[in-house]
């Protein structure tokens, strides 16, 4: 079966987000008011050939942890999508 | 010291401090020899550097894919017996993305790019970079990087803390660094990782010599192995 894999990989809450940050102080400037919490992120994509969902999932989260993502100061967040054929 | 210690120098592709290093090193009686990030073994060398530069781009994150270059296993079980390894920089990014050294190397406060002479203050010398130095000795040496905002959790802070590692602060913060850090060491002290270049301030005509107590430390600890 094959899998497309999504990862979205943020900074973790309470990590310091300069990127973010400085989107967010810029917001006023091109008058968006009520925006706030901005946080900046990368995301990625890919496909998974694996016996079923189960073990896409886990090979494409071990690739996020021990690659994509630096677990000492990110997170990561995996969608997965059964492709057709 | 009667045999020249013999450093090696670590290349990976985007490395571009490591003639510098070497230059710095055989100034002061060592030997500089460069070795290839595709190589398996590091050969008969006493102590290991990882330069600055730019290792694979820096795609992904600084240091990210260079851990998985094939030299990196080498590294670390050099590491894990005792030998000295110094990461400069980039090198010092390699390192926490290996997981020789604890936290990692965020974008610089402000998201400047920073490249300047920078003060800092020796604060240990249980180190294999710092032997040579004394507790509150004042260095100017340049930094030269984006991504050099050391960040830890609490726990690995009072670890650094505690067991003495932090061995380099910043005296006038310029990255934004946890509790101004900008070298650290490793449990053991033979893994040291620092932002500053200390081979850019090897000669006068650099501006500054102050970098070279620190890689004089680093030859007297290669010429005596494990032995701290």
């Amino acid at each position: 079966m094959r899998f497309f894999a999504r990862v979205e990989v943020q900074l973790r809450p309470g990590i310091a987000d300069p990127e973010g940050a400085t989107i967010e102080r810029a917001l006023p400037a091109l008058g968006f008011d009520g925006v706030d919490h901005v946080r900046a992120g990368r995301s990625f994509s890919f496909e998974v050939d694996a016996a079923d969902e189960g073990a896409a999932r886990s090979k494409a989260t071990e690739l996020a942890d021990r690659l994509l993502a630096n677990p000492v100061i990110e997170e990561s967040r995996l969608e997965l999508e059964l492709l057709g054929g | 010291m009667g045999v020249a210690a013999r450093i090696g120098v670590v290349v990976f592709p985007g490395t571009n401090c490591e003639h510098d290093v070497v230059q710095a090193v055989e100034r002061l009686g060592g030997r500089g020899e460069l070795l290839w990030h595709g190589d398996t073994e590091l050969g008969a060398v006493d102590a290991v550097v990882l330069p600055g530069g730019f290792a694979h781009g820096d795609y992904l994150r600084p240091g990210a894919l260079a851990r998985f270059s094939p030299i990196m296993d080498a590294v670390t079980r050099f590491a894990r017996q005792g030998g000295a390894v110094v990461g400069i920089c980039n090198g010092f990014q390699v390192l926490t993305e290996a997981g020789l050294l604890p936290g990692a190397l965020q974008k610089n406060g402000r998201l400047r790019f920073l490249c300047q002479p920078t003060g800092l203050r020796v604060t240990s010398t249980a180190s294999v970079l710092t032997g040579l130095a004394e507790v509150g000795q004042e260095l100017v040496i340049p930094i030269n990087h984006f991504s050099g905002s050391y960040t830890c959790d609490a726990e690995t802070l009072r670890a650094l803390r505690d067991g003495d590692r932090i061995v380099l602060r910043y005296t006038d913060n310029p990255n934004g660094s946890v509790d101004d850090i900008a070298g650290i060491a490793n449990e053991a002290g033979n893994v040291v990782g620092l932002m500053p270049h200390p081979e850019r301030a090897s000669h006068a005509l650099l501006g500054s010599e102050d970098g070279l107590v620190l890689l004089r430390s680093l030859l007297s600890a290669a010429a005596a192995p494990a032995a701290a």
